[in-house]
């Protein structure tokens, strides 16, 4: 059967200063600093297990490469445990481990608000009537590309080869219904002219099937191997093909549906009679063909719409769930994730306009669209762009997404809550917990481990190898017995 | 918006209350076109006020 499938999400968010001059990395490093100056104790991220080479095909490119690790960047762990850090030239937030897509959704919105806080703070450490303003998207319309990847355990026991040919159909399709919209086109050849709006931010970057790399040449499946856990037993799968989403309902399909595929990839009920012939240019023609009318080739000859290759996903996930449950993707999320994935295939395939509360890239078309009619406005003017950037800017007052009446599905109260309080659910509850009582006590935490100082050498590291361990369930009552973090690794010793 | 025909938008929530006075024989189709309306009067008071110039600024760095 297959295992439980923890996930996560990691948002890059763009950034631009206003009304100063300053770089993109010092100035997500204010962003963040302000935000755990003026909010939180500040513990600092370990990277002791830590290899972006490893490669899930068996080698390792560490020895070719140096691992990018710039010390000075800001990089720190939350209460909530989250990670907040500048990657590259961006301010980063990594989700707690969660355990359903739902939990999922509630901690990317706490990111959002912790992006919105920080955004705050700094304007009032700037003290120049200068403003850092970030977005959630992921490609600024001139060639440049920052992520939003998920993360999802699985069995090490899966071959690796079924995951690449098996996943690859749901990664191309998906964006009908998760794509995050983008005004125009940033694939050579192509323009304005011929695509004036496609389905995702990603897809005119992706350039291989699969493979190790994140900033170029893109893969559609990443062979990134380094499981912050017991990699005797799992995998994470790091996929970097995915849009990021202001709508909950398409972070939770997102999310939720390829949960459901894993899952079925890894006890063998997917099949192999939807591989794609040519993916790199499916994910393209899907994306650049808002009708969805549009057929690709798969390798037995016959060609099908991304409807209908996500209705066979979608038909075979209902039969898995007949057969198998879906206990591990948490059985009533997943449930509920087979009733939207099947309505929203539903509104896609006749008025797109009735999942506009649902899909992030119908949303911003109808606006798009009403506003370019509205103002007489042809396809290719700077205000139609502008509109597609401005529904993602996080600050509130200026964000169109939130104006066009997107479904929510967990309240303003659970998304405050999850800013500062860890999930009950992972080992990220024992992270969090820790950071709360004992920051002081803490001199590093990173994923699979936490490294105390009590005031007796040497430093200890408490691993934690396995995300299922450490929840409230497992060491709630432990944590409230303590009150010194000494007398928790005492505990821990016995 | 360089565009100077903007309405002065008198409450918050309007969105909701258009879909309330809407009449409820009024076709689908006009009551989305209504709601539109009146978010596109809100929106045109939000809008980044010189598109090209903002559009032309936000230049990110490769990420990930």
């Amino acid at each position: 059967m297959a295992i439980a499938k923890v996930c996560g999400i990691e948002t890059e968010y763009g950034i631009q200063v206003r009304g100063a001059e300053s770089n993109p990395v010092a100035a997500s490093s204010v962003l963040i600093n302000a935000y755990v100056s003026g909010v939180l104790r500040t513990v600092g991220w370990d990277f002791h297990d830590e290899h972006p080479g490893h490669d899930a095909r068996g080698f390792n490119l560490e020895d070719v490469f140096a691992p990018e690790v710039d010390s000075q960047l800001v990089n720190t762990v939350l209460t909530n445990g989250a990670r907040y850090y500048v990657d590259h030239a961006h301010p980063e937030i990594s989700t707690p481990e969660c355990v359903n897509a739902l939990e999922v959704v509630r901690f990317d919105r706490a990111g959002e608000e912790i992006v919105r806080a920080s955004m705050h703070a700094a304007r009032r450490l700037l003290n120049d009537g200068s403003e850092i303003v970030t977005y959630k998207n992921n490609s600024d319309g001139k060639g440049n590309s920052y992520g939003c990847h998920e993360n999802y355990l699985v069995d090490r026991a899966t071959p690796f080869g079924r995951i690449v040919s098996q996943i690859t159909p749901h990664f191309v399709s998906r964006q009908v219904y998760c794509g995050a919209g983008k005004v125009g086109t940033e694939f050579s050849g192509t323009s304005s002219k011929t695509v004036p709006y496609q389905l995702s931010q990603r897809a005119d970057f992706f350039e291989e099937e699969v493979g190790l790399e994140t900033t170029l040449k893109r893969p559609i499946v990443n062979t990134r191997d380094e499981p912050h856990c017991d990699a005797q037993k799992y995998r994470r799968l790091h996929v970097i093909v995915g849009d990021a989403n202001m709508s909950e309902v398409a972070t939770y399909l997102k999310v939720g549906t390829s949960a459901i595929v894993l899952a079925m990839i890894e006890d063998d009920e997917v099949g192999t009679d939807l591989t794609l012939a040519n993916p790199v240019s499916a994910i393209r023609q899907i994306s650049h063909d808002p009708s969805l009318n549009r057929t690709v080739l798969l390798r037995d000859g016959r060609r099908v719409t991304a409807l209908e290759l996500q209705w066979s996903l979608l038909e075979r996930a209902k039969k898995y769930e007949r057969s198998h449950g879906l206990a591990c993707v948490g059985e009533p999320v997943g449930a509920d994730v087979l009733v939207r994935w099947e309505a929203v295939l539903t509104g896609l395939e006749g008025d797109h306009q009735s999942v506009a509360h649902w899909v992030d890239w119908v949303a911003k078309k109808r606006l798009i669209d009403a506003f370019a009619e509205r103002h007489n406005l042809r396809q290719g003017d700077a205000k139609l762009k502008a509109l597609d950037l401005q529904y993602h800017d996080m600050r509130a007052d200026r964000c169109l997404a939130t104006k066009l009446g997107l479904e929510t599905l967990v309240s303003s109260d659970e998304v405050r809550m999850a800013m500062t309080e860890p999930p009950v659910t992972t080992r990220a509850y024992f992270r969090g917990k820790c950071l709360q009582r004992w920051p002081d006590d803490i001199v590093a935490a990173n994923w699979d481990s936490m490294v105390f100082d009590v005031g007796r050498d040497p430093l200890r590291r408490v691993p934690m190898m396995e995300p299922l361990r450490g929840t409230a369930e497992h060491v709630g009552q432990l944590l409230d017995e303590c009150t010194t973090a000494a007398e928790l690794l005492m505990r821990l010793d016995s | 918006m360089t565009e100077r025909t903007q309405k002065q938008k008198p409450t918050p929530s309007r969105t909701d209350e258009t879909v309330e006075q809407a009449p409820a024989s009024a076709p689908q189709g006009e009551k989305l076109k209504a709601e539109l309306d009146d978010l596109l009067d809100e929106i045109d008071e939000v809008l980044e006020t010189n598109a090209e110039d903002f559009v032309k600024s936000y230049v990110q760095k490769g990420g990930e």
